[in-house]
Parts: C-alpha cells; sequence; structure tokens
C-alpha cells in the first residue's frame, strides 16, 4: 500500500514539467474545479435544463427520472429487475489510486441506495493527453479493485483526452421487484437510520489548500472509498420502506428528496449526526464548497433548522461524495438493524424520525 | 483602506486570501473583490466570524466588492 502509494504520488508530481523541463509539482486534484460530487449539477438547474423535453413512457419502468431517485429500474420478469447508474467526477484525491477507488465506490452506491446488487460496470474516464500512463492506470486500477470487491465485473468502457481528468462508472445491478428501495416510500414513525459520518466536501475542499491533517485526510479517503455494500446487505434483512445515498445535493438535500417524495416530514436530532470534527471549524473559517450554497439555496426554504447552528447546518448541506445511505426503516425493526449494522459498519447512527406531514416545512432539525 | 483583489480566483483561494491579510493586520477596514459568488459567501462567513460587519455590493455584472469593518 505505501509502496503504491507513493509511486502514485510521485507519478502526479513528474506530470507537469514546464517548459525548462523543471518541476511544476501540480497535484490532479489541481487539475479540477470541483471536489468530487460537489461538480454535480444543481438539483434545480438540472429540472430547467430538462423541461420542455418529452418524457417517454414504458409500463416495465419501475423507476424513471422523475422520481429523483439514485438509479433508474426495469422490470425484466416478476422476479427481476434491472437497476441501471452512471456517474463520474473530476479527482477529489491526489492519488491516483485512491481517486478511482472513491469514483468507482460511489457510482456503485447508486445501484446499493436501491436495495439491488451491482453486476455489470464500465468505465467512464477523460484524461490529459499529457498524462503519464502509470497514473492512468492506477486510476483504472482503483475501479478495477472496488468493482471486484462488490462482486462485479468490468466489461469495458469509453476514454477521452480531456484537459480536466475525468473518472467514473457506468453500473448495471439486479434487485427483486419485491425488494425495490425508493426514495419515497417513507411512512410516518418509521426511524431513520444514516451509515457514514459527513463533511466529506467541506474536506475536500480544504484538501485543496492543504489545510487538512494526514490523519484526517486519511479518514475521509477510507469513508469515501468505503462500499456500501456490507449496509445494503444488512439491510434487505429487515423492514426498510425507503433507502437513498446522501451525495451531491447533501443530507438536507437527499432528506428533502425523501420527505417531498413520500409526502412526509422528517425530523432530525442533528446531536446523532455523525462527521469529520475538523469541517466544523472549516466551516466557520468559510472554506466552504459552492456546492454547499447552492444546496442550501435549493432547500432551505423546506427546513426548520430551529436553533442548530449555522456550521452544523453547513455539515447538513454538504455535499457528500460516496456518501453513506439512509434508510427509513419499520419502527419494529430500526433497533435489530442498528444492533446488526453497529458491528460491520460501525459510523452507522440513528438520526430522526418520519412524521406526518400536516403542511409547512418538511424537515426540522433540532 | 487596504485592498485584496481576489478576482480571477476560485474557492477555496480568495478566502484564505484574507484570512492571511486578517491574520498578519488585523486591519480595522479592508476591502475584497471578487468575481465567484461562493468567494462572496465565504468571506462573508469568514469575517461575521471574526467579528467584522460585511457589506456586499455588486458591480460590473458578475464581480462583486466585499467591505469588511469592525
Amino acid at each position: 500500500m505505501e509502496e503504491r502509494k507513493k509511486r502514485g504520488i510521485q507519478v502526479m508530481e513528474d506530470m507537469r514539467m514546464d517548459q525548462n523541463g523543471v518541476k511544476d509539482n501540480v497535484k490532479l486534484t489541481k487539475l479540477s474545479k470541483c471536489a468530487g460530487c460537489g461538480a454535480k449539477v444543481g438539483a434545480g438547474v438540472l429540472a430547467k435544463l430538462l423541461s420542455d423535453i418529452k418524457v417517454h413512457r414504458d409500463p416495465n419502468l419501475l423507476v424513471g427520472f422523475d422520481k429523483s431517485d439514485d438509479a433508474s429500474v426495469y422490470k425484466i420478469s416478476d422476479e427481476l429487475a434491472l437497476v441501471q447508474t452512471v456517474d463520474f467526477f473530476p479527482p477529489i484525491a491526489d492519488d491516483p489510486y485512491i481517486y478511482g477507488a472513491i469514483a468507482a465506490a460511489n457510482a456503485l452506491s447508486d445501484v446499493y441506495a436501491m436495495g439491488g446488487e451491482p453486476r455489470l460496470a464500465q468505465n467512464i474516464m477523460a484524461v490529459p493527453e499529457k498524462m503519464p500512463s502509470e497514473a492512468v492506470h492506477e486510476i483504472l486500477k482503483g475501479g478495477y479493485d472496488k468493482v471486484y470487491e462488490a462482486g462485479a465485473l468490468i466489461t469495458g468502457g469509453h476514454s477521452i483526452f480531456d484537459d480536466e481528468p475525468k473518472y467514473g462508472l457506468a453500473v448495471t445491478g439486479f434487485v427483486h421487484p419485491k425488494g425495490l428501495l425508493t426514495n419515497s416510500g417513507a411512512r410516518p414513525s418509521d426511524v431513520l437510520i444514516f451509515t457514514k459520518p459527513l463533511g466529506m466536501g467541506i474536506i475536500s475542499t480544504a484538501m485543496k489548500a492543504d489545510l487538512v491533517s494526514d490523519e484526517t485526510r486519511e479518514r475521509a479517503y477510507e469513508i469515501m472509498m468505503t462500499l456500501n455494500k456490507k449496509a445494503r446487505d444488512i439491510m434487505v434483512k429487515y423492514r426498510v420502506h425507503a433507502c437513498t445515498d446522501v451525495t451531491g445535493f447533501g443530507m438536507l438535500g437527499h432528506l428533502l428528496e425523501m420527505a417531498q417524495g413520500s409526502n412526509v416530514c422528517i425530523r432530525i436530532r442533528t446531536d446523532s449526526v455523525d462527521y469529520i470534527e475538523e469541517a466544523l471549524e472549516f466551516a466557520r473559517l468559510g472554506i466552504l464548497p459552492a456546492g454547499m450554497y447552492r444546496n442550501r439555496s435549493f432547500a432551505q426554504e423546506w427546513v426548520d433548522e430551529g436553533s442548530v447552528s449555522l456550521e452544523i447546518q453547513d455539515i447538513l448541506y454538504d455535499p457528500q461524495t460516496s456518501g453513506g445511505l439512509l434508510m427509513a426503516v419499520d419502527p419494529d425493526d430500526a433497533r435489530l438493524l442498528y444492533e446488526e449494522l453497529k458491528g460491520q459498519v460501525p459510523s452507522a447512527r440513528i438520526i430522526g424520525e418520519i412524521g406526518a406531514y400536516k403542511g409547512g416545512k418538511r424537515i426540522f432539525l433540532y | 483602506m487596504k485592498q485584496i483583489d481576489a478576482r480571477g480566483y476560485i474557492c477555496p483561494t480568495p478566502v484564505l486570501m484574507v484570512q492571511k491579510e486578517v491574520k498578519d493586520s488585523a486591519p480595522s477596514e479592508l476591502e475584497v473583490l471578487v468575481d465567484d459568488r461562493c468567494a462572496v459567501e465565504n468571506v462573508t462567513r469568514f469575517g461575521t466570524n471574526q467579528g467584522y460587519a460585511v457589506t456586499t455590493e455588486s458591480y460590473n455584472g458578475d464581480e462583486f466588492k466585499l467591505t469588511l469593518k469592525k
């Protein structure tokens, strides 16, 4: 691991030589304007871009774009449905292997969020022409390792040249139609469980300015490289009514989609939400990603912040890359599911509950 | 009044330039030029937390002048 890491970083340091052959020490993340899912086009903007475009329907399409869900799902038979998703973004780590692994874990997550299992994946890649082949190889190796860990196959892909590197996967998975989980099935009195710490967008922004300690950086990488596979495998054994993964729209953006899709309200006990401690200090210093402000302006009219501090709100609006699974669980199963999760997914937390919607705000923080 | 021209820089660079100035000279007044909306928000957030009153005016369309006063 250490040797590979050194080699990866060295590759990046060798990558840019100026005309005199002097090393410029340009890092991989410096080639990208946005960090990870922070590069995502905002939900409001996306809706506008798609307005007036006719959406065709098919009775076998169980989940389509109109549902604002994580992946589309197409029923093949009463026993089998296909889950299809794609995700890619510019470098979020300077080590090409870690970047590849995070991008892959993030793309695979959309299948897990639907309750499905990934089976096939294809690489989507854009790299600068001058990027050393060893760095490109490391990005791909990170991707392959994650896909194999998921028990799926990489069967090809497509690569182009571009000044800003981009990498991700198109993923195909399967789910039993009866086990399909969308973000719109949450019911009043369901318990909300979330499986990863927040703060990845803020930490990634601070990383670009070299402000993050080695320890925190490694922790953030580890969190983002972790597959949601274990969480999914445990989740499907219990009565879970709704699920989504928290990514570019931040915890509150994805909660709002769940609340609107399920026509419920959601109460979040902010003390129970896990996040990387250092992110709070960066928030106070104004080291916040543009995506956090976009997410805030998109969702805030539906959020009652109570007396929760601005910095904690920032954490909840912070765009995540390869974030955890957010599950609305039947109250009778919640404790058992949580106990089983704790063994294999230590960062899992019970963070709130679902209530009946009576108009007005959708999300209440306390 | 001391002025920082952070136009052409994207986040988090503008707020880091302001942080450095505040740390080095603790000015009672500071003017900051930015052309990135995120920088407006981040400089405002930092300035407010440091006890400055922050006002923003836009000019030339996408450019902003922030004034930090103690």
